[in-house]
């Protein structure tokens, strides 16, 4: 079991609330970097000096992960919250979660299956429908537990399973951020700005404002991406697949990779022999969106772990993608100047 | 000007790809310029040097297109909408990809009802009878666009692509027909506007100029039974009030108004309530930059026969050239 | 200035999203009584500057509050001398049957938003809601007259005046974000009597119903340190779920969330409490609908605070809100920018 990726997810880090996980990215980084440092929006960049040129080069991972945030304690202590990130109130129903600083135990119930009429089954529930329990009796006993603006995590236990797969919570994207300390480890040519973002799930708030500061002329973006290769999707929608290697993205939601650092990536995979899949859809966002506008443009091109069913309190990955990931970033850094 | 715009339309450029159309944009005005360069997301700019205010004039270079995503057994290809594409515009379309090769759009035919096609139940059919065949000759990421051609009818033209390769040739024209100018002129093609406005964005930025005006395509409302809009084709270019992206700054539209007047061009006033330009992101770099629209009405905008005016498009350059020739008083 | 004539002024005052040249003149004047400074820029943005004491290091803080209201807009001036229209900013089309509005062409015309009467409607036609694109502006004049002097493009105010409901509870239209406008006139106010050891930019942006941009252009001029965006939230309202409505007199409403800085709001709330100034709180998962959303990424980033007036009844014309939570709110801004001493920078530590 790999111990790091073990804290790195199970740490909290719900956008907006990336103490947690800052503080351990920030201990192992420091380790590895010249330099560790915090910037307005909480980002945090590693900066490593080049042996040669000062051409400045970006590696981003965001920090954060989609969660909850309680808004509304009710006179009778259950709590009422809001979705931060996009997730599909469907995965919330009869799941647990942690709250707080003091990591208070919620759970999200919902009427007993024997009191529902039979179509109550089929209906959707909507996020406002839903509500956490924390035990408490009254609005009083609750305050003792949480307060109002407390965020809350998946209560996801880290483990390897099945054949070389990991199962987690925040895959999407604390995979990224462990990419991101192993390519670290090396020093480069050039400066590398090692950022680990704020705020991507909600709406790629941070990665502009570090671009904005560092001005690299290049970023590569790490992210966990979604991966769809599971019963009932149609082969043509199921965007990457487990096991397949690194997913190089051409174009998503939010960015068109720079073409030239992509055939640089893929030919790099092809001379490390490091196997790789081209994603096979248009869709998602990710920091790269924020980072190629900034200022007078930047290159940025997108490579991704892929993860099945990201942004629910379960994904899962492949350690083997995971590692090969980790040597095509590498790889592709290595051979630039 | 026609044979410059069935150039144009027929040369290849999505967003994101822009390379080809980049090329021949360089070719027909780097004589009329001091200068162009391109910068790293793929912007060219052309810039006619002068001492007072600095002004930027932009049209887009990319078109919208289809990116192949999968490519199935049989080797049909399954494909992403790169810009704004529809499904209602593409069924049973041609398309084409950058070398050349020639595709038609479909649908699963097994949908009854046509509201239910969306775009992940449609593919491109190239003519190939199995994956191999199909993988030799084209890739993930590749883009196709529509290839309807160039024709001609009644002072009209129609194409793909005229949004914004019109305006592209309005810029062109424009450079080449101005004989001296107070300002320092930067004739901006645009990347990736059809994405989200993103070429503009970095370009206004690196440029910081005194004043934007976006040259790009609008709507009408002149068809039959079409939504109200008071935009009608042949009763000259179009001055921007509002779209979705940009309330047009009062001084840009007071100024374009004034110099259509002198220069005895017809004009009307638009409100685009759907769809953005350039302008958009122009306006809010930096500081902010006063920025305004010039717009060319057009017909089937976003389908494989985007119709313009001819009348419209040389009333287009008359209006850009006075505004370029006399003083800006803001 | 008194602050509810202020607030007045401002309400009988033209200035849709875009169309803030008015509106942004009256309030340049007003602020050039308590600012040192005072300017304008291309986008009429107000920028007013007040400092006390000066020195190196102090922080330089940006107040945002939007003075451009929701409206609407001429789409076509028909034959028959109807207006039709479409709407700037987020106008809830329930609210327009029989409405006055005013049609500021070459001359302002009073207008009246057609209601076709209960008795010339046929089957289910009532239990439909209208919708903005079949209502049409009846000005009063045949097309012919109208002709030159009312063009596509002109924009449309609602006449709706400040009203006294009762004491301290006034209504109007525009409120949203005028109101705010007020907020920072008695922050100025307040600041005027305190000492304090900050740049201050009390900034009155525009076109923020329509995607707040003028915080986005403001906010890269004046490279702020800490920035606060005042703005409206909704008042409890009998027909609202409780938990997303606020108590109009429980004193203004602070937000929490990723859109705002922890540390910064949480110093905001102790000069909150150290002055017995009541204060809400409401929670907001991800950017805000305000100019925070704007302030908070610009250039290298800038730690913000939300502070909120409870509204009721937000983006119609009888926005209702409550003149002693303005006041407060005046008193709590005033208070948290003079505390800002040495060691300001320590309270955005992460």
């Amino acid at each position: 079991m790999d111990e790091l990726l073990k804290r790195l997810t199970e740490a909290h880090g719900v956008s907006g609330d990336e103490g947690e996980i800052r503080e351990i990215l920030k201990s192992e980084a420091a380790n590895l970097a010249d330099e560790v440092s915090i910037d307005r929006m909480g980002n945090l960049v590693a900066f490593k000096k080049g042996t040669k040129s000062g051409k400045k080069i970006m590696l981003c991972a965001h920090m954060d992960e989609v969660g909850l945030i309680i808004h509304n304690i009710a006179d009778n202590g259950i709590l009422k919250f809001s979705t931060v990130g996009s997730i599909d109130p469907r995965v919330l129903i009869s799941k647990k979660v942690r709250i707080g600083k003091k990591k208070q135990y919620g759970i999200l119930g919902l009427k007993a299956i024997h009191l529902q009429e039979p179509d109550e089954r089929k209906t959707v529930v909507k996020t406002k429908q839903l509500y956490i329990d924390i035990g408490a009796k009254s609005k009083d006993e609750a305050l003792k537990l949480v307060n109002l603006g407390d965020y809350a995590a998946f209560d996801t236990e880290y483990l390897p399973f099945g054949q070389g797969r990991i199962k987690g919570k925040a895959l999407d994207d604390r995979l990224g951020c462990s990419v991101l300390l192993n390519a670290l480890k090396c020093r480069y040519p050039f400066d590398l700005y090692a950022c680990f973002t704020t705020q991507e799930e909600v709406g790629i708030r941070g990665a502009g404002v570090a671009a904005f500061n560092i001005k690299p002329s290049m970023a590569l973006i790490v992210e966990g991406t979604t991966c769809s290769d599971v019963p009932g999707v149609d082969e043509h929608m199921r965007s990457t697949r487990l096991g397949k290697g690194p997913a190089i993205t051409v174009m998503d939601a939010t960015s068109y990779s720079n073409k030239d650092m992509v055939n640089k990536i893929i030919e790099t995979a092809i001379k490390e022999n490091i196997p790789y899949q081209m994603k096979q859809s248009a869709a998602g966002g990710n920091d790269a969106g924020a980072i190629h506008i900034s200022g007078e443009g930047i290159k940025t091109a997108v490579v991704s772990v892929p993860c099945r069913y990201i942004h629910s309190p379960n994904s899962v990955a492949d350690m083997n993608d995971y590692y090969s990931t980790s040597r095509l970033v590498e790889a592709f850094l290595k051979g630039c100047e | 000007m026609k044979e410059l715009l069935k150039k144009l339309v027929l040369c290849y450029g999505p967003a994101g790809n822009e390379e080809a159309i980049r090329d021949c944009i360089k070719e027909e005005i780097k004589d009329y310029v001091d200068e162009v360069k391109v910068d790293v997301l793929g912007n060219l700019i052309a810039v006619k040097r002068g001492g007072g205010k600095k002004v930027m004039l932009a049209a887009h270079m990319d078109q919208i297109g289809f990116m192949v995503t999968y490519i199935d057994e049989k080797g049909f290809i399954r494909f992403s909408r790169v810009g704004g594409i529809f499904v209602q515009n593409s069924i049973n379309s041609k398309v084409v990809f950058k070398d050349g090769l020639v595709g038609v759009v479909s649908y699963e035919s097994e949908i009854e009802d046509i509201k239910d096609v969306k775009l992940d139940k449609m593919y491109i059919d190239i003519g190939t009878k199995s994956r191999e065949e199909t993988e030799k000759l084209v890739k993930i990421g590749d883009v196709a666009v529509y290839a309807n051609g160039f024709a001609e009818s009644n002072g009209r033209y129609i194409a793909q692509a005229m949004d914004d390769r019109a305006g592209c040739v309005l810029l062109i024209e424009t450079a080449k027909r101005l004989k001296s100018s107070p300002h320092e002129v930067y004739f901006v093609f645009t990347v990736q506007e059809e994405l989200g406005v993103r070429g503009a964005k970095t370009s206004a930025y690196a440029l910081d100029p005194h004043v934007g005006i976006a040259v790009d395509v609008t709507l009408t409302g002149d068809t039959p039974k079409s939504k109200l809009m008071a935009v009608r084709m042949g009763e000259g270019p179009a001055i921007k009030v509002k779209d979705v992206l940009i309330m047009a700054h009062p001084k840009v539209k007071e100024l374009m108004i004034t110099r259509a007047r002198e220069a005895g061009v017809p004009y009307q006033m638009e409100i685009l309530e759907a769809g953005g330009t350039d302008a958009g992101a122009i306006h809010l770099t930096r500081k902010g930059i006063p920025s305004g629209v010039l717009s060319i009405p057009t017909r089937y905008v976003h389908s494989d026969c985007e119709m313009v005016d001819a009348g419209d498009m040389e009333n287009g350059v008359k209006l850009l050239l006075k505004i370029l020739e006399e003083e800006i008083e803001f | 200035m008194d602050t509810k004539d202020f607030l007045s002024e401002l309400v009988n005052t033209p200035g849709i999203s875009g169309y803030e040249e008015s509106i942004s003149l009256k309030v340049s004047r007003v602020f050039e009584r308590y600012c040192d400074e005072v300017r304008t820029d291309a986008f009429y943005n107000v920028y007013g500057k007040m400092t006390d004491q000066v020195g190196e290091g102090m922080p330089k803080v940006m107040l945002a509050a939007h003075i451009d209201e929701i409206g609407l807009m001429v789409k076509e001036v028909c034959e028959d001398g109807f207006l039709r229209f479409v709407s700037v900013g987020g106008v809830d089309q329930r609210i327009l049957p029989g409405l006055e509005v005013i049609v500021h062409g070459k001359e302002n015309l009073l207008g009246i938003i057609g209601a076709k009467p209960p008795h010339l409607q046929i089957g289910d036609e009532a239990k439909k809601a209208l919708e903005m694109k079949d209502m049409a502006i009846d000005v009063g004049f045949s097309g012919e007259k109208l002709k030159g002097v009312i063009n596509v493009g002109d924009p449309i105010t609602f006449k709706s005046p400040l009203t006294t409901l009762n004491g301290t509870i006034v209504c109007g239209k525009a409120l949203d974000d005028r109101a705010g406008a007020a907020i920072l006139l008695e922050t100025m106010k307040q600041l005027k009597e305190l000492r304090f050891e900050a740049e201050v930019y009390f900034v009155a942006t525009v076109q923020e119903e329509i995607g707040t941009r003028g915080a986005i252009i403001s906010t890269f001029r004046v490279m702020p340190d800490i920035g606060i965006a005042i703005d409206v939230t909704h008042g409890d309202m009998p027909d609202a779920p409780k938990e997303e409505t606020f108590s109009m007199d429980k004193g203004p409403v602070i937000a929490i969330g990723p859109n705002m800085h922890p540390g910064l709001t949480k110093k905001l709330m102790d000069i909150a409490k150290e002055h017995g100034i009541e204060y809400l709180v409401e929670v907001e998962a991800g950017p805000t609908g305000t100019d925070a959303r704007a302030i908070q990424i610009s250039r290298s980033g800038v730690p913000t605070v939300l502070v909120q007036l409870p509204l009721k009844y937000m983006h119609t014309t009888v926005e209702t809100i409550n003149i002693e939570t303005v006041k407060k709110a005046g008193m709590l801004l005033a208070r948290f920018i003079s505390s800002m001493k040495e060691g300001w920078r320590e309270w955005m530590n992460y």
